[in-house]
């Protein structure tokens, strides 16, 4: 099973080169918020996309890219890109399996807000309950490149969109498709803004990921979008290869709704499971993506279960957690982590935590702060959600 | 080949918590011959909340549900739908809401489930009906998988929750956020079933109960899990109903959920197995929902005496069009849950299933095409039959 296209939209621009700059270096792409009214909340600052007003060339007609939403139009893009360097062809069938967590958020916002007027609102209703839906957005990528075929929508909370990749990598492997889309995407929300705010979980100052000042996480917005296909159908089309998912562990922690086990014990199986699956010790892996949110909960506990899953490896794993950089993505940090992990592999280089200056001492790893290349045959991306959703995957670079 | 059976089997609906009220109303809502002769069998001691029951207060809105115990009462109970408003107060809309329970489940008092949604409610009292209705079925946690399919998941909180936070989000209550996320109704039933390992929550149109069918089989085929909960649940709120009467007015939605139980092995006779599930007919491009609801209609088999098919109308019907025409051809027993009940979006459709698993458990049908056409997403079906001996 090999990923033979990827497309990926953050806060630092839209596609694998204008990400791969801004990560290589630790850029932060944190801004005050413009999309809503924040004025009365803790924070005020989120990693938006700068969403160009033109779309990419697809099939979609104008009536329909006219109403597309903003997470459509960041799911949009990246599948462009992944579609487009995977020279895939419209027609068939073809399995899409996205993971979300606010699906059409800013259209059902504003449906809620025209119904609430003392004379509510009638026009254009139908299309905004329409757009909020999470299968609209699935149907605009179908729509889009001109396939049909069984769609599969994960909301596994933050872990939503590696939950999907490792999905779609099931699907492969189990020889029940040759070729899967997938992917994942979450458009800044007011709803979860404000929520993250109400539990205190957003950071007043810097989103510092696993470091011992860290006072919370920062919310970002984009998408990413990989091609999967068997071996046998990359190397017959003659693809250009990207590199394979080797491993995916998912576990459910029990522990509370909103808060991990405190000592990692779901995250710890479900690399354990990633890595077993595989037939991949920790000593051969040479990145690991945390999590990595910036709260001081999920960062404790997160160390606490790579420390105990890598063993001795820990003392010269190099992690680090790209959040710092666009912020949580929610359901689609997994599968835009997904593609940092790809650009390591395929350039070698390992992306910094910004903003950490005192590591946690809580990590007995190194954490990597500066910009740096190095050698990485195996990287590792963990997702963890509310609800107990944790997800691993291993990723391996293609010769 | 790898079998998949249907173990065991769990509702609530606006009917009541439990299978057996479900079955009960939708034998008063819409003919239901080849259920009724199972459920009269049941009936002849009644229920200990019927027993409790006042006899004068059968109108009250809030019911126990299985205190249903004839058509007649069903009837009569039906025709008060409970209205939802807007804020506002200009708009209202028909609901069918799942009374509360009496007497109150012991499970509730879980420290879980103290501020869970309805809706977790729902599919929870679902899960453990199905698994308490599966005899001899040993239920590993460690090897328990749970795939949920939802439409708007807790939209009760979401509503609350965004209602505050347009008033003033310093106040907003962080109580309320984390029940709004999707998946805190599986989260739930992990926690209170000890589920360490796989658990998808699925969000589509009412396709995505039969969704989260396909995944749960395809853990079981690949011996990820050995026992699978597969759950459909939806709430109502006033935002959905306002929704969906922009396509269809004065429909009432409903709420509730439906679990079925999975695993590998038939156990007790007589023993329901999921022969088939249709692809997936998707409404994308120009394709509309007629040619896509002909396409899964031709995938299962053509009618034969003694089969049952269970379709997803809910009597609205420019909705409803592409199954009506679908299905045109078919003559023998027929069940629309929704039309008795509501539109219950996807806990509706797991009661399709669960009804239809009913009509084959008690010999009534031999097999039932459940027939799953989606508001916007896609047309897909499936199959049960009685495995043989």
């Amino acid at each position: 099973m090999v990923i033979t296209g990827a497309g990926i939209v953050t806060a630092l621009g839209l596609g694998w080169r204008a990400n791969a700059d801004g990560f290589r270096v630790g850029r932060r792409a944190f801004r005050p918020v413009s999309l809503f009214d924040v004025t009365r909340q803790r924070a005020r600052e989120a990693a938006e996309v700068d969403l160009p007003h033109a779309l990419p060339e697809t099939r979609l007609s104008a009536r329909t890219s006219r109403r597309l939403t903003r997470a459509s139009r960041q799911l949009l893009w990246a599948a462009a890109e992944a579609w487009r360097q995977a020279g895939w062809e419209a027609g068939g069938s073809l399995p899409l399996v996205l993971g979300t967590t606010g699906c059409g958020s800013e259209s059902g916002e504003q449906y809620y807000r025209l119904a609430l007027e003392p004379t509510p609102v009638r026009r254009g209703q139908p299309t905004r309950s329409l757009r909020h839906q999470g299968q609209r957005q699935a149907l605009d990528v179908a729509e889009a490149f001109g396939f049909e075929g069984p769609v599969t929508m994960i909301a596994n909370a933050c872990a939503s969109g590696s939950n999907a990749l490792g999905h779609a990598r099931e699907l492969v492997l189990t020889g029940r498709a040759e070729r899967v889309l997938a992917g994942g995407y979450d458009a800044l929300s007011q709803l979860a803004f404000a929520g993250f705010d109400s539990l205190q979980a957003l950071s007043t100052t810097l989103c510092r990921p696993f470091d011992a000042r860290r006072d919370g996480l920062g919310l970002g917005e984009g998408a990413a979008v990989l091609t999967l296909e068997s071996l046998d159908s990359a190397r017959r089309r003659g693809a250009d290869i990207l590199g394979e998912i080797i491993g995916y562990g998912a576990a459910t922690d029990c522990h509370h709704l909103a808060q991990p086990h405190p000592e990692g014990q779901a995250a710890f199986l479900s690399m354990q499971e990633a890595c077993a699956r595989a037939g991949v010790a920790p000593e051969s892996v040479g990145y690991v993506n945390a999590h990595g949110t910036g709260t001081v909960l999920n960062d404790a506990s997160e160390a606490l279960a790579i420390n105990r899953w890598a063993g001795l490896r820990a003392r010269d794993l190099p992690v680090s957690s790209t959040k710092g950089s666009v912020g949580h993505l929610l359901g689609g940090s997994g599968a835009v982590e997904a593609v940092v992990c790809l650009m390591v592999l395929r350039e070698q280089w390992l992306p910094p935590a910004p903003c950490v200056e005192t590591p946690d001492p809580a990590c007995a790893f190194p954490l990597v702060r500066q910009p740096r290349d190095a050698r990485v045959e195996i990287a590792l991306s963990n997702s963890f959600g509310f609800g107990g959703a944790n997800a691993t995957l291993l990723f391996r670079r293609w010769p | 080949m790898t079998r998949i059976f249907v173990r065991g089997a769990g509702a609530v609906s606006p009917a009541g918590w439990g299978v057996e009220p479900l079955l009960t109303a939708l034998r008063a809502g819409d003919p239901l011959p080849s259920v009724e002769s199972c459920s009269r069998g049941r009936e002849s001691a009644p229920s200990r909340a019927a027993e409790q029951r006042d006899p004068n207060d059968h109108r009250r809105p809030t019911l126990a549900a299985a205190a249903y115990q004839s058509t007649q009462q069903f009837k009569e109970d039906q025709a008060l739908l409970h209205e939802l408003r807007a804020p506002s107060g200009s708009r209202r809309f028909a609901a069918r809401l799942v009374p509360t329970p009496v007497p109150r489940p012991a499970w509730l008092a879980h420290p879980r489930l103290r501020r869970a949604s309805g809706i977790s409610q729902f599919a929870l009292s679902a899960a453990l009906e199905a698994i308490e209705s599966a005899p001899g079925t040993v239920l590993d946690a460690t090897r328990l998988g749970i795939v949920t399919g939802t439409h708007t998941a807790s939209i009760r909180y979401s509503e609350r929750f965004f209602g505050e936070v347009l008033d003033n989000p310093a106040t907003a209550s962080p109580m309320l956020f984390p029940e709004t996320v999707m998946n805190a109704p599986a989260s739930h039933m992990a926690a209170f079933l000890g589920c360490t390992g796989l658990c998808y929550s699925l969000v589509a149109d009412q396709t995505a109960f039969v969704q989260a069918l396909v995944v749960g089989c395809q853990w079981l085929v690949d011996e990820r899990v050995d026992t699978c909960l597969v759950v459909g649940m939806d709430e109502a709120a006033w935002p959905l109903a306002d929704a969906l009467d922009h396509f269809a007015h004065g429909l009432p939605v409903s709420e509730g959920a439906g679990a079925l139980l999975l695993t590998r092995q038939p156990g007790t006779p007589p023993a329901v197995e999921l022969k088939c599930i249709t692809d997936a007919h998707l409404y994308a491009a120009a394709a509309t929902k007629e040619p896509a609801a002909r396409a899964m209609r031709s995938q299962l088999p053509a009618e034969s005496p003694g089969e049952l098919l269970v379709d997803s109308r809910s009597g609205a019907p420019r909705l409803d069009r592409a199954e009506t025409l679908a299905w045109a051809d078919w003559r023998g027993a027929r069940i629309s849950p929704r039309l008795a009940l509501g539109e219950g979006l996807c806990a509706a459709t797991a009661w399709q299933f669960v009804a239809a698993r009913a009509a084959l458990t008690c010999g009534s049908a031999r097999a039932a095409n459940i027939s799953v056409v989606g508001a916007n997403l896609q047309s897909v079906g499936a199959r049960f039959e009685l495995a043989e001996e």
